[in-house]
């Protein structure tokens, strides 16, 4: 890889009970890449991206973020780590359903201490750009499922992460909603330089990435390249 | 693309055999819906000896017509080992070749993981570059990159299931 890796994973390894997820995983993620996580269900990349993310703690080996060593933070910093620096997207929105999608997505603004006013007209110039305006105050359970994971992108990109960690973000979504989140994902990635590690098990959603790993029996190979 | 040369030449790997018991082979593993002719068989063998791949190893005189045993030459497994390392060009339809070159990688224990892992970054190459299109062109463009990813999905999700059953398909092969 020629950019240089803002997060790694070196020799993770994470058992749960009897079950060992990754056995020596290795990925490094470059700066600005957005890279494809791809395996088998089961395959242990889920636990990968929350390894790497910082939301697991692997039992040996380490992650690295921006020239840190981060799986031996307290919780407490971790959780400022993740708040911070890392956006997330997962399977289904997981927005909080009492609350107005412009509120949803002001409210890592407002976690980080943001004046209320200053987060809510941040979140709403989000509602433009991923082409949802005049669903501000729509609750999530008025929303489509796609229009509900656009919110949750809003989410994830509103604080400026470094790295966006996106797991299965078209899974439960058709064909063409998935596309749309996934052409919105990617363009605002892109424009911002913000790293995406996407996991997936969906060809047709790897070939966004810049490059795809694939996760099988808890090991990361990445492709040959011919 | 499937070759009839290459794929004789990978039962041929294993160990000798004639004319008859190769198209009998052949039927029986990759010929389902198109059994070889057995002219196509001797035309075949014959030309594969014209370019040095195959030698005729002896000739049994029987009752019918003389049996010839053709085995492998050094050359022919360079062609072979080159054709089964090579991954085929991502495009709809390609079936029939594939599941060619695992069997024979796995009849001639070659890494079959190997050309599936090859042939999966070439698929996900291609459907990089399709994305890279349908993105930036037209409503037409869009349809005909859309029907192609189809396909190539369909054809990794085939080398994903086939690269998760080689320890089954291997003991199969083997009988």
């Amino acid at each position: 890889m020629t950019v240089e890796p803002i997060l790694a994973a070196r020799a993770v390894a994470k058992s749960f009970g009897p079950t060992q997820a990754l056995r020596g995983a290795e990925v490094a993620v470059g700066r600005g890449e957005v890279l494809a996580v791809m395996g088998p269900s089961g395959s242990g990349k889920s636990t990968l991206l929350h390894c790497l993310a910082g939301i697991l703690r692997p039992d040996s080996g380490e992650i690295w973020f921006d020239g840190q060593r981060i799986d031996r933070l307290g919780e407490r910093t971790s959780s400022q780590l993740r708040r911070d620096r890392f956006g997330f997207v997962f399977q289904f929105g997981q927005l909080v359903p009492e609350l107005p999608a412009v509120e949803n997505v002001a409210l890592p603004l407002l976690l980080g201490g943001q004046r209320r006013s200053k987060a809510m007209a941040e979140a709403g110039g989000w509602f433009e750009q991923l082409d949802i305006a005049g669903l501000e105050q729509r609750r999530p359970g008025e929303l489509s499922g796609g229009e509900a994971q656009r919110v949750a992108l809003a989410r994830a990109l509103v604080a400026a992460p470094a790295v966006l960690f996106a797991d299965e973000p078209t899974g439960s979504l058709d064909s063409l909603a998935g596309e749309r989140v996934m052409d919105l994902l990617v363009d605002a990635a892109r424009s911002r330089g913000t790293t995406v590690v996407l996991v997936t098990h969906e060809p047709r959603v790897a070939a966004y990435a810049d490059r795809e790993v694939v996760v099988r029996d808890g090991r990361v190979s990445a492709l040959v390249q011919t | 693309m499937t070759s009839i040369p290459n794929t004789l030449l990978g039962l041929l790997e294993p160990a000798p055999s004639h004319g008859y018991e190769l198209k009998r082979e052949y039927d029986a593993r990759f010929g389902q819906h198109r059994p070889l002719a057995f002219g196509q068989v001797y035309a075949t063998l014959a030309r594969l000896q014209r370019d040095g791949n195959v030698a005729v190893e002896g000739v049994e005189h029987g009752e019918g017509p003389e049996r010839k045993r053709y085995a492998i030459t050094e050359q022919g497994a360079t062609v072979l080992e080159r054709w089964l390392a090579q991954p085929e060009p991502p495009e709809p339809h390609l079936q029939t070749v594939l599941f060619t070159k695992v069997v024979l990688a796995l009849l001639t224990d070659r890494s079959a993981e190997r050309f599936l892992d090859a042939q999966r970054a070439l698929h996900m190459e291609r459907m990089r570059e399709l994305t890279a299109l349908r993105r930036s062109g037209s409503p037409a463009e869009v349809l005909l990159a859309d029907y192609a990813l189809f396909h190539l999905e369909a054809d990794l999700r085939w080398i994903d299931v086939t690269s998760s059953r080689l320890g089954q398909l291997a003991e199969e092969v083997s009988k």
